[in-house]
C-alpha cells in the first residue's frame, strides 16, 4: 500500500492543484514542491527498508483488477527498479524547483509535471503486463503536453513526433503482450498477465521468441533511443523546456533500458543471446555516431541530446554483455546518465534563461563572468566524460569490463566513444567558458542564483558520491543482477556440448566465483 | 438442434406469440406512437415529449431483461433474446437517450420544433432492436429498413439548410442502392440453401458441404456490400463524411453509434452464426475491407479541418477495427464487439457533446481553428475533449484502450496477428489527427472569444461520457463480466 501511495501521490497532488486559483502562483509552486519533496522523502524510506540480500520483489501488492481476464494490480520493487524509482522522485523534485520561473500557465505546468511523475513511477513498479502498458502509454500524454505547450518554437512538431514515434513502438509491443498472454494461457492453463509468472513459465518456441523479442525491442529501442530509432530525441530535447529535457533524459530514456532488463532478457533469454551481436553493433554505432554528431552541433542542447544517444549506447552494450559486470555497469550508468545529463540540461537551461539562445558561438569566456557556473559545468562535463573519481567512470568502466569478457573488439570500439566524449564535451566547454569574453551581451550575465544552485548542487554531490563510494548504490541491485544473469545464462537453453563448441564469447565468460572475487576487488578499488 | 431444422417442415399454424420476449420492441413502439400522437396537443414546448421519450427508453431497457431463461425465441425462431441482443438493447437505449438529451437544446437553438423528431429516434431504436435480435434474413432486412428510413428523415431535419438536404438525399439514394444489394444477397442465399433462418442456413452449409457453391458465394459478396454500406466500411463509405457533416450534430452522434452498432450486431450474427463454415471465402474479403477502412479512415481524417468530418472519417476507421471482431467470429470477439460499442458510445457522445457546446446559434464553430486555446478559457472542457479523443485513439487508461485490447485479443487468439499489427499501426496514425485537436486546444493561442453557454442537458451528456470513458478504462471488470457471452 505504501508503494501505491507514493506512486499515486503526485497525481493526486495534481488534481488538488486544479482547485487552486490561477493567480495564486506562489501557492501553486509551493504546493507542487511540497508534494514532490514529500514523494522523494517517502521513496527514500523504500530505499532504507529495502532488503539487499534478495532478488525477490519487495513492497509487493497484488490485488485483482480485471478479474475476467486474470489481470491484477500487481506492483513491487526489486534491485533493478529501486534506484530508478528513487531517481524519478528525486528528479521530479529537482524539476519542480528548476521550473520556478516558468511564465505561462504555471498551474497546468505543475499539474502535468506531477501527473508525469506518477506515470513514470508506475512503469517501474508494474508487475503485470497490462498495468505496465497502461502506465507506459499514459506517461506520454503529460510529456507531450509539456513539450507541446511550454517548448521552443518547433514544439508542436517535436511533441507530435515524440508521441507518434513512441506510440508505434509500444503498440507493436501490445500485440506481443497479447500474444504472450494467450500463449501462457494455452501452455499453463492460467489466464494471467503477471510478469513474474510469465517469466517463470514462458516457453515460446525460438521462432516465436525472436518475433516477440523484436516487438519488445522496437518499443524499448525507440525509447532508449538506440540508433537508428533516435531521430525523435534531438527534436524533443531541443524543443522541451529545461525541466522537460531533464525528465526526458533522466527518466524516460531509462524506461527503455529498464524494459530490456525486465522483459527482453528474462522472457526471451535465448533470443537475447542470439541477438547479442546485433544489439552490440547497433550500440557501438550509436556510441560513435552520437559522439561524432555531438561534436558538430552548434546548439548546446542538441549537443547534449546527441551525447545521450552515445551514453545510452553504453548502457545497452552493458546490458547485452549479459554478464554481471555489464548489467551492473548498465544499471549504475543509468543513474549516472540521469544525474550528469540532467545536470547538463539544467545548466544549459540556466544560460538559455538569461540569453534566450543556446548557440555555442554566441558564448565564450563565460568563466570570467560566471565563475560558479563554470565550476559546476566543469564538474558535470567531466562526470559526463567519465573522469575517474566521478560517477561516469564507475559505470563506463564496469560496462567495458563486462563487454570485454564477451569480445575485445566490441570493447575497443566502445572505448573510442569515451575518447570522443572527451573531445566534444571539452571542446564545447572551451568554446563556451574560455576564449575571450567579447560578446557584449554576455558581459552582464549574472552567476547562478540560490534557486539554481539548489537544483544543481544535489546533483554534484551525487556525482562525487557515486564516483567515490558507489557501494550503497551497487549493493541494492547485486542480488537481482545475479539472478538475472543466471536466468539468461546459455546453460539454461543450450545443451552443454553445444555450449562448449559454441566457444567464441562463452569461453571467455568466467565462473561465478571468479566473478564474485573480481567484483569484490573492484568495489575495494572504488572505495579508495 | 441443427438436425431439427433440416427436416422440411410443413407450414404450421402460427404458434402463440411470446410477448415477453418481444417486450422491448412493443414497449418502445407504443411509446414512439404515443409521442407522435401527443405532439398534436403539446404545442410549441416539447419538454414533455422529451421526457416521455426518455421514460420510454428506460422502460425498454428494463423490459429487455424480462425474458428467462436465455436464449428465447419468438416469431417462429426469427427473433432471439440472448446476451448479445440484451446488451445491444442497452447500448441502443443509452445512445438514443443521450441523443435526445443532446438534441433538446440543439433543436431549440436551431429552431427545430417538430415533435416527430423524438418519435423518429424512438422508431429508429425499434428498428435497431429488431436488427440486433433477428436470426432471420427477413427480420434483418426489416430492421435495416426501419432504421434507414428514420435516418434518412433525421439526416435532413434541418430543412432550410442545403447541406442537410444534400446529406439526406445522398444518404437516401446510396442507402436504397445498398439495400438492394443486401436484399439480392439474401435472395441468392435463400435460393441456394432453402431458408432465410440463420441457423438453418448454417446447418445446410455444414451438412451439404457447399463451401464453393457460386450462388452462396455471390450472395455473401452482396451481403458484404450491403452491410459494408450500413457500417460505412471502405469502399462503401463515400456517403459518410457528407452525411455526418450535413446532419444535425446530435443525429451525427446518433448515426455514429446506434445504427452502426445495430448493423454490426446483424453483421456479426450473419457471418459468425449463419455462414461461419464459409469463412475461408469471406475472411479474406472482410480482411481487405477492414484494412482499407482503417487506412482510408485514418488517412482521410488527417486531411480534415472540420471536426465533424474528421469524426466521420474516424468512425470509418473504427468500422475497420470492429470488422476485426467479425472476422475473428469467436464468442470472445462477440464480447469484444459489445464492449467496444459501449465504450465507443460513451466516448463519441461525449465528444459530440463538446462539439455542440462550442456551437452558437448563428455559427456552428466546426472548424478545428475554433478550438484554438480552448484549454485556457475552459480547461475542464478541453480536458474532457482530450480524454474523449485519446480514448478514441485507444490510449490507456481510457475506455477505448480496453475496447481495442478486447478486440485485438480475440483476433490474436484466432491467429490474425498480421491483421492486428496493421490495426495497431493504424492506431498510431490515428493519434496524429486526434492529437491535432489537442494541439489546437492546448498549444495555440485563442483567436476569437469563446461564448460558451454551458447548457445543462448537453453538459450532462458530456459528464456521462466522461464517467463512462474513465470507468470503462480504469475499472472495466464489471462490464467485461457482463459482456461475457457464455
Amino acid at each position: 500500500m505504501f508503494l501505491t501511495f507514493i506512486t499515486f501521490l503526485p497525481i493526486i497532488g495534481a488534481l488538488f492543484l486544479a482547485f487552486f486559483p490561477k493567480e495564486n502562483e506562489g501557492a501553486i509552486k509551493q504546493t507542487a514542491l511540497a508534494i514532490a519533496a514529500a514523494d522523494f522523502l517517502l521513496s527514500l524510506f523504500l530505499w532504507t527498508n529495502f532488503d539487499n540480500s534478495t532478488h525477490k520483489m519487495q513492497f509487493e501488492l497484488n490485488i485483482s483488477w480485471i478479474e475476467s481476464w486474470g489481470i491484477n494490480y500487481h506492483i513491487g520493487l526489486d534491485g533493478i527498479s529501486l534506484l530508478l524509482y528513487v531517481m524519478t522522485t528525486f528528479l521530479t523534485m529537482i524539476c519542480v524547483i528548476a521550473s520556478w520561473d516558468v511564465k505561462k500557465h504555471i498551474r497546468e505546468y505543475m499539474m502535468a509535471m506531477l501527473a508525469l511523475s506518477t506515470g513514470m513511477l508506475g512503469v517501474f513498479i508494474s508487475l503485470d503486463l497490462f498495468l505496465f502498458y497502461v502506465f507506459w502509454e499514459f506517461q506520454l500524454v503529460p510529456m507531450y503536453i509539456i513539450v507541446g505547450v511550454w517548448g521552443g518554437p518547433r514544439r508542436i512538431y517535436a511533441a507530435v513526433k515524440f508521441f507518434i514515434y513512441t506510440a508505434v513502438g509500444s503498440l507493436l509491443m501490445l500485440v506481443a503482450i497479447i500474444w504472450i498472454y494467450f500463449h501462457v494461457k494455452e501452455t499453463t492453463g492460467v489466464a494471467t498477465a503477471d510478469i513474474l509468472f510469465i517469466t517463470d513459465n514462458i516457453s515460446a518456441p525460438l521462432d516465436a521468441q525472436k518475433w516477440l523479442w523484436m516487438a519488445f525491442f522496437l518499443a524499448f529501442a525507440i525509447k532508449v533511443p538506440m540508433f537508428p530509432f533516435h531521430t525523435w530525441l534531438p527534436d524533443a530535447h531541443v524543443e522541451a523546456p529545461t525541466a522537460g529535457s531533464v525528465i526526458l533524459a533522466g527518466v524516460l530514456l531509462k524506461m527503455g533500458t529498464y524494459g530490456f532488463l525486465r522483459f527482453n532478457l528474462p522472457f526471451f533469454p535465448q533470443a537475447s543471446y542470439d541477438f547479442m551481436p546485433f544489439i552490440a553493433w547497433l550500440s557501438i554505432i550509436g556510441i560513435v555516431y552520437g559522439a561524432l554528431v555531438s561534436m558538430v552541433q552548434e546548439d548546446l542542447k542538441k549537443l547534449v541530446a546527441y551525447s545521450s544517444v552515445s551514453h545510452l549506447g553504453f548502457v545497452m552494450l552493458g546490458i547485452f554483455a549479459l554478464n554481471e559486470y555489464g548489467i551492473q555497469g548498465a544499471l549504475i550508468q543509468n543513474i549516472n546518465h540521469g544525474i550528469s545529463t540532467g545536470a547538463l540540461f539544467l545548466l544549459v537551461g540556466v544560460i538559455y534563461d538569461r540569453r534566450h539562445t543556446r548557440l555555442i558561438k554566441e558564448f565564450g569566456g563565460l568563466s570570467k563572468q560566471m565563475p560558479v557556473y563554470a565550476v559546476c559545468f566543469m564538474i558535470v562535463a567531466l562526470s559526463s566524460i567519465g573522469l575517474p573519481g566521478m560517477n561516469g567512470f564507475v559505470g563506463e568502466f564496469l560496462i567495458l569490463l563486462g563487454i570485454f569478457q564477451v569480445s575485445g573488439l566490441w570493447a575497443a570500439c566502445a572505448t573510442s566513444g569515451v575518447i570522443l566524449a572527451a573531445c566534444y564535451i571539452l571542446w564545447m566547454f572551451q568554446r563556451v567558458m574560455f576564449l575571450e569574453l567579447n560578446n557584449p551581451k554576455n558581459m552582464k550575465l549574472k552567476d547562478l542564483n540560490v534557486r539554481e544552485l539548489i537544483t544543481v548542487v544535489p546533483l554534484l554531490v551525487l556525482i562525487f558520491w557515486i564516483g567515490l563510494y558507489p557501494k550503497p548504490f551497487m549493493k541494492t541491485f547485486d542480488a537481482s543482477v545475479n539472478h538475472l544473469v543466471s536466468r539468461v545464462s546459455p546453460d539454461n537453453f543450450r545443451p552443454t556440448k553445444d555450449h562448449q563448441e559454441g566457444g567464441g564469447h562463452n569461453a571467455s565468460l568466467m565462473t561465478k566465483t571468479e566473478l564474485a572475487k573480481l567484483s569484490q576487488r573492484l568495489q575495494k578499488t572504488s572505495h579508495n | 438442434m441443427i438436425e431439427e431444422y433440416l427436416i422440411v417442415e410443413p407450414i404450421n399454424a402460427p404458434e402463440s406469440i411470446d410477448l415477453i420476449a418481444l417486450a422491448p420492441v412493443l414497449v418502445l413502439s407504443v411509446f414512439a406512437m404515443g409521442v407522435l400522437v401527443l405532439d398534436l396537443w403539446v404545442g410549441k414546448n416539447k419538454t414533455l415529449l422529451m421526457f416521455i421519450s426518455l421514460v420510454g427508453l428506460l422502460m425498454t431497457a428494463i423490459s429487455a431483461f424480462a425474458k428467462h431463461p436465455l436464449p428465447a425465441f419468438a416469431f417462429t425462431d426469427s427473433y432471439i433474446v440472448d446476451h448479445l441482443s440484451i446488451f445491444f438493447i442497452c447500448i441502443f437505449t443509452l445512445s438514443s437517450a443521450l441523443t435526445i438529451l443532446l438534441s433538446f437544446e440543439y433543436n431549440e437553438r436551431k429552431g427545430i420544433k417538430a415533435g416527430e423528431y423524438y418519435a423518429l429516434i424512438l422508431l429508429c431504436t425499434v428498428g435497431m432492436i429488431i436488427l440486433a435480435s433477428s436470426t432471420d434474413m427477413i427480420m434483418i432486412f426489416l430492421g435495416i429498413e426501419i432504421v434507414s428510413i428514420c435516418l434518412y428523415v433525421l439526416a435532413g431535419f434541418r430543412r432550410d439548410d442545403p447541406v442537410s438536404n444534400e446529406a439526406a438525399l445522398k444518404y437516401f439514394l446510396l442507402g436504397a442502392f445498398a439495400t438492394g444489394f443486401l436484399l439480392y444477397g439474401m435472395a441468392l442465399i435463400y435460393g441456394s440453401t432453402g431458408s432465410t433462418n440463420l441457423f438453418k442456413i448454417a446447418g445446410f452449409i455444414k451438412t451439404e458441404g457447399t463451401q464453393s457453391n457460386p450462388l452462396i458465394l455471390m450472395g455473401i459478396v452482396f451481403l458484404v456490400i450491403g452491410f459494408g454500406f450500413k457500417v460505412a466500411a471502405v469502399p462503401f463509405h463515400m456517403w459518410a463524411p457528407d452525411v455526418y457533416h450535413g446532419s444535425p450534430t446530435p443525429v451525427t452522434a446518433f448515426m455514429a453509434v446506434g445504427p452502426k452498432a445495430a448493423a454490426f450486431a446483424a453483421f456479426f450474427r450473419v457471418f459468425a452464426e449463419a455462414i461461419p463454415d464459409m469463412s475461408l471465402s469471406w475472411e479474406i474479403l472482410l480482411c481487405i475491407i477492414a484494412v482499407l477502412s482503417m487506412f482510408v479512415g485514418n488517412l482521410g481524417a488527417i486531411m480534415q479541418t472540420n471536426i465533424k468530418r474528421m469524426l466521420a472519417f474516424s468512425s470509418i476507421s473504427h468500422a475497420g477495427y470492429l470488422l476485426i471482431a467479425v472476422i475473428a467470429k469467436s464468442s470472445l470477439a462477440g464480447s469484444g464487439l459489445l464492449f467496444y460499442m459501449l465504450a465507443y458510445a460513451f466516448t463519441t457522445f461525449g465528444a459530440f457533446g463538446i462539439v455542440i457546446l462550442l456551437g452558437k446559434k448563428e455559427k456552428e464553430n466546426l472548424e478545428l481553428e475554433n478550438y484554438s486555446g480552448l484549454a485556457y478559457k475552459h480547461p475542464i472542457l478541453a480536458l474532457s475533449m482530450t480524454v474523449f479523443l485519446l480514448s478514441l485513439g485507444g490510449l490507456p487508461p481510457f475506455a477505448g484502450f480496453v475496447a481495442k485490447f478486447y478486440i485485438f485479443s480475440a483476433a490474436i487468439e484466432e491467429g490474425f496477428v498480421t491483421l492486428v499489427v496493421i490495426a495497431v499501426l493504424n492506431s498510431a496514425i490515428s493519434f496524429y489527427y486526434y492529437l491535432k485537436v489537442v494541439v489546437f486546444m492546448y498549444m495555440k493561442e485563442p483567436n476569437s472569444e469563446f461564448q460558451i453557454s454551458l447548457t445543462p442537458m448537453t453538459l450532462f451528456v458530456v459528464i456521462v461520457g466522461i464517467i463512462g470513458t474513465v470507468e470503462l478504462g480504469i475499472f472495466p471488470d464489471p462490464i467485461i463480466a457482463l459482456t461475457n457471452l457464455h
